[in-house]
Formats: structure tokens, sequence, C-alpha cells
């Protein structure tokens, strides 16, 4: 068995919980798996991931949430999809279970406060959620989300599924980040399998992950100045993220890549021309973007919008150990590429950048360095891809094993677990998307903004809908 | 801000010629369509966008058929913001239960004569999710479809070509009255 869980007491239990309320570990995941519930820490300094288990007596544990406000939702899914009772927990709310109408929403009372309920349809194209607006004239009291309505029961699917079977679905839990899942749940099940794919997979996967990455930086920096009305920023940033998507088409076949990785190492070589390729896109970006970054800067109009908007304090993001654009744009100097990182990115030099803002300004600024960094990794990953295979044969090894991943996707970092039985078959798994943990700072973040400040905030954030309701 | 607007003069248009429309969209168009709709609702088309369960990999190409090189608008069709603006439904995704109601609701808020297109591999039938407890099915299931769009996700030029069908169809005065 690959990944070490060490089961505890419930005084085991409550001293992770104090742990975590003390700021000296950060809550990874928390997930049932009947009869036991598991919880994931990261130790910051040692960068390293202890999952520790909790068999449950009569269906209960005790509850993460009553002392650390991260957990909360967890617990909630937890009831909803394992039945399993959090004792002690604040908020004894479904969560992505539906059934219960009308939701009863959290009162906010108070001279001059209306509401505004908008969703679970919404005026753009994007995923369906309700947010439930209190507000005072123009200003937002309180936000609050309720999420789960593209629940698909993903983790129940994969129940008994062949490795490939559910590899598929793991590539469909948030489509904007089909490399960054994939990968994870090849990490995973190579973990719990002790193989490792070979070098030149490991390359291949790191670079579709940077391609992915800076597809979605380029529409999501478009989109934030859309949503402030300055079109021609999307307009230009749209040409790059379409030139990023043509590219990974012609060199892995799929514009989103989907299922390319795969456990045991990629699908598919990349096609014979394709560094041509993707060192021609990367010319193409390093002439256009600096352009766009320069316009960003300098358009006082835009500015005025995102900078001071949307603020999510240092503090929220070390305590929800939020991932991504979100957390390093609060001041939180996490990427799962280097801590506690995975092949090849060891071999490769990248800085994480890191700003203490934490406004929608901020959120864009850390995109932009990212897009820098993503250039010149894959630099490095072309001028190094080594020759050689590029899968090795994943076969059951004949007993119950388990295996971890935790991959930097373009928002944050993903966790997956998961479970193969003596078969090979899939005995269970725990997809964790970034957004679990930025979701909730985002109802922080909107507090005394505007309303027609939302969807800038909303964006900025570009939580995923479906990798969150899974 | 000045060189960018300059350059779009001296640079050509980065957007493409449209594609053939889709042979298999056209024939199942003229099954479904009825006759008095496409008179009434000519060449210009708003489409509302619902999202019933995607993983949001169809959204992605959906938003880029609004980039510069595919640059929907130039055909005459538009994303409205309300479906009682819309001739058009598309629908994404493998009905959730949790959107089954809310999708039944904006198909009863769409005017008639109203499409419905199902797009996607998961919106034709669950696709990959079907079987699923959290999953009514495909589209459907839940409201009545015109249009197919397959693919995991369609790429922008696939959906082109479906939306492409629908104009041919709707424009086609021939067998009207």
């Amino acid at each position: 068995m690959a990944l070490a869980r060490t089961t505890v007491t419930a005084d085991g239990w409550r001293q992770a919980t104090d742990q975590l309320a003390a700021g000296s570990r950060t809550l990874l995941g928390l997930w049932g798996d009947p009869p036991n519930v598991h919880m994931a820490l990261f130790d910051e300094t040692s960068s390293k991931i202890a999952v520790i288990s909790y068999a449950c007596e009569n269906g209960t544990y005790p509850s993460v949430g009553a002392d650390h406000p991260p957990a909360i939702r967890l617990e909630r899914t937890i009831r909803d999809l394992n039945g399993l009772d959090a004792a002690g927990a604040p908020d004894n709310r479904p969560w992505l279970d539906h059934a219960q109408q009308p939701y009863p929403f959290l009162p906010a009372e108070g001279e001059g406060l209306h509401q505004i309920a908008v969703g679970p349809v919404h005026a753009g194209i994007i995923e369906p959620g309700h947010f439930r607006f209190t507000a005072n004239g123009e200003h937002v009291v309180r936000l609050e989300q309720r999420l789960g309505y593209v629940h698909k029961g993903i983790e129940a699917l994969m129940q008994g599924a062949t490795l490939a079977a559910a590899a598929k679905l793991a590539a469909r839990t948030s489509g904007d980040s089909t490399v960054a899942y994939s990968y994870a749940f090849a990490l995973a099940a190579e973990d719990a399998l002790q193989i490792s794919a070979p070098p030149r997979a490991a390359y291949l996967r790191a670079l579709m992950a940077e391609l992915e990455r800076l597809a979605n930086h380029f529409g999501d920096i478009g989109a934030i100045c859309n949503d402030a009305s300055f079109s021609i920023m999307h307009a230009h940033c749209g040409i790059l993220r379409e030139r990023t998507l043509r590219a990974a088409e012609a060199c892995f076949g799929h514009r989103l890549m989907m299922d390319a990785i795969v456990p045991g190492g990629v699908a598919r070589d990349i096609s014979p021309g394709g560094v041509a390729l993707v060192q021609e896109l990367l010319a193409e970006v390093r002439r256009a973007f600096p352009r766009l970054v320069e316009l960003y800067d300098n358009t006082a109009s835009l500015q005025d919008r995102t900078v001071t908007t949307g603020i999510v304090k240092p503090e929220y993001a070390h305590q929800f150990g939020a991932g991504g654009y979100v957390g390093r744009a609060s001041g939180r100097a996490f990427d799962a590429r280097r801590s506690p990182g995975y092949p090849p990115y060891g071999d490769l030099t990248f800085e994480v950048p890191v700003l203490t803002a934490g406004d929608v300004d901020a959120r864009v600024w850390i995109r932009i360095r990212e897009v820098e960094q993503s250039l010149a990794l894959i630099d490095q990953i072309l001028g190094r891809l080594p020759a050689g295979g590029i899968s090795v044969a994943v076969e059951p090894d004949g007993t119950i094993c388990e295996g971890l991943a935790l991959v930097e996707a373009f928002r944050g970092d993903v966790l997956i677990w998961l479970r193969l039985d003596e078969t090979g078959r899939v005995a269970g798994c725990h997809l964790r998307d970034a957004s679990w943990f930025q979701w909730p700072l985002l109802e922080t973040a909107v507090e005394g903004n505007i309303v027609a400040d939302f969807p800038l905030c909303n964006k900025s954030f570009n939580c995923s809908y479906s990798g969150h309701d899974k | 801000m000045r060189t960018t607007l300059l350059e779009s003069f001296t640079h050509g248009p980065l957007t493409e010629p449209p594609p053939e429309p889709d042979e298999a969209a056209l024939a199942e168009l003229a099954r479904n369509v009825d006759r008095a709709a496409r008179a009434r609702l000519g060449r210009s088309l708003s489409i509302r966008e619902v999202d019933a369960g995607s993983c949001n990999g169809c959204e992605l190409e959906i938003h880029a058929l609004s980039n510069a090189f595919y640059d929907l608008e130039r055909f005459g069709l538009r994303f409205v913001a309300s479906p009682r603006h819309a001739d058009v439904l598309m629908v994404t995704g493998p009905v959730t239960k949790n959107m089954r109601e809310a999708l039944l609701r904006t198909y009863q808020a769409t005017p008639d004569p109203k499409w419905v297109i199902a797009l996607g591999t998961c919106a034709v039938d669950g696709g990959l999710f079907a079987g699923s407890n959290a999953v009514v099915g495909g589209v459907s299931d839940v409201v009545p479809v015109d249009l197919h769009i397959r693919g995991c996700p369609p790429s922008p030029s696939q959906i082109l070509k479906g939306l492409i069908s629908l104009l041919e169809h709707v424009s086609s005065k021939s067998g009207i009255f």
C-alpha cells in the first residue's frame, strides 16, 4: 500500500482539528468512506501530506468545522453523500443534496436591507449556481452561495469502474482543468500501484498542463476586463487563447487535451512537428502579450474597477488554505508544483509569484506573472524533452492499494485520493477541487462592494461549479 | 492602446470562412422543426445557453464562438441574457436532478416558437454520466429537442456547422405554406 493512512481515535482526530484551528496545518481534504472519514492535512514547513482516518461510531465523527470553518461545507457534503454525521457541527443544512425545498438561507436582518436572488441560470454563458445577496442600496451586506446544481455523482459512478473508465470520469470533473484532473488521477493511480510514468511522459504531461494554464489564464484575463466593459482586452486575449487551443489540438489531437494523460503515462506522443508549433505559439505570445499587459496597466478607467475591489484578507487565504491565484494574490505562497511537488517540476526552474493586496487587480497580476512563468517552463520542457517510451503497463498488483496526488491546476490544487481493489478496479475515489476553499472566500470578498462589482469579483476567482459539485 | 487599435487596420481579419452546414443536422431539423416556426423566426436567432449539468468543457467552446476566428454574430446569431428574449435554447450537460426544475422553468419562460439544441455528448443521453443517481439523463428526457450537436466537447467549428444548418433550415422558403 503506497499511501500510509493513520487510523486515529477521537482524541487524535480532535488534536488534528486543533492543529488546523491553530494554523500549524492546512486542511487539504475531508471526505467520507463509510464507515470511515478521512482527513488530509498539509504541513507547510515540512511540505508533507498526512492522511488520518477515523472509524465512525454510530455513523458520527467529531466535527472539524466546529473549530475550523473551512471544513463546514465538506462535512455537509459527507452527510449528503455518505450519511455520516459530524457531531457538534455548526451547520447541518444539506449542501449537494437539493431534496429539501425551500433551502433555508441564513437570515440577514436590519433596516433598509433587501435581497437579490440570482441563479441558478445566469445571464451569461456560465455554470449554474445560486447567489443570494443581501444589500443595502448598492452595497452588498452579505452574499450566501448555494451550490450543488451540477452534482453528477462522479465519485459514486467510479465505484467498481475500471481504471480507464474512472480516468475518463475524472477528466470530466471540471472541463477547464481536464489536464490537471487526468494528471492527478494518473499520479494517484501510479502512487497506489507503485509505478511511475516514463520521463518523456512526465515532460509531456507538464507541457499539456502549462498549455492548459496558458489557455485559461488568457481566457480569464480577457474575461475579467470584459466584466469591467473593457472589451478590447477580451478580444485580444481570446485570440491568444484560441491559438493556444489550436496548438494543443495539433500536438495532442484535442483542443482541451481531454483523456491525453492516462494512468501509466500519456495516451499519445506529441505529433511530429508539434514542438515547432508550440515554439511558434510561444513566439506569438511573447510578441502580443506584453502589449496587452501594458494596456491593462495603463488604462486608468479599468484599474479604477479592479484596484481595491473584492479584497480577500490574507488571514482568510491562510485559514482556508486557498490555492491558486486566490491564495497567491493574498500572500499565500503555495503551489503544488513546488511543494510537495511532482515530476517533472523538480527538474524545472520557475518562480511562484505572490502579492498581498488580495484584490481583483492582484488576481489579474498573478495570472499575468504565471503566464510568463509558464512560457519559461515550456521553453525548458521543449529543450529537455527526454526520448523514450510514453507509458508503462498498468497491472493490478493483487492487493487493495491506495494512492494520493496533489496537482496544481490553473485555478489551484486538485487533490485526488484513490483506492483500487485486487483486480485493479476502483474501490473508492475522492476528487477535491481548489474551488472548495475559494468559494467561501468569495463570500467574504464581496462584502461591502457594490452589487455591480460582483461579476468582476466572481470572474477574478473563476471558481469551478462542476469541479465543486462533482 | 493606439498601436493595438491601428494594427487592426493593417492586419487582415482573423475571421475564417464559415463551414458548410452539417448534413446530419439538416436531416434531423427537417424531421423535427415545424414549418410555421421556420417562417416566423426568420434568419436572425437569439440563443439562450443553459448549462444543465455540464463539466464546463462545452461552455468553453461555446464561448470560443464569439472570438475573432469564428465571430458568431456575423451569421445573425447572438447569445442573450434571458430566456424571454430567446428563440433557441442551447442546453449542455447530462441533466442533473438538481437542474431539472431550472431547465424546465427556463424552457417555459422561452416564448413560442422555440427550438432546443442539445449540445455535447452528455446532452444526448447523459454520456459518461448516464446511470448516475444524481443525473436524470439527456436533455430530451426533460424538454423536447430539435437538434443534437455531438462531441466532447464539440469544437467551435462543429457547433458552427450545426448552427448554420439551423439557419439554412430556417431561411429555406421551400415547402412553407
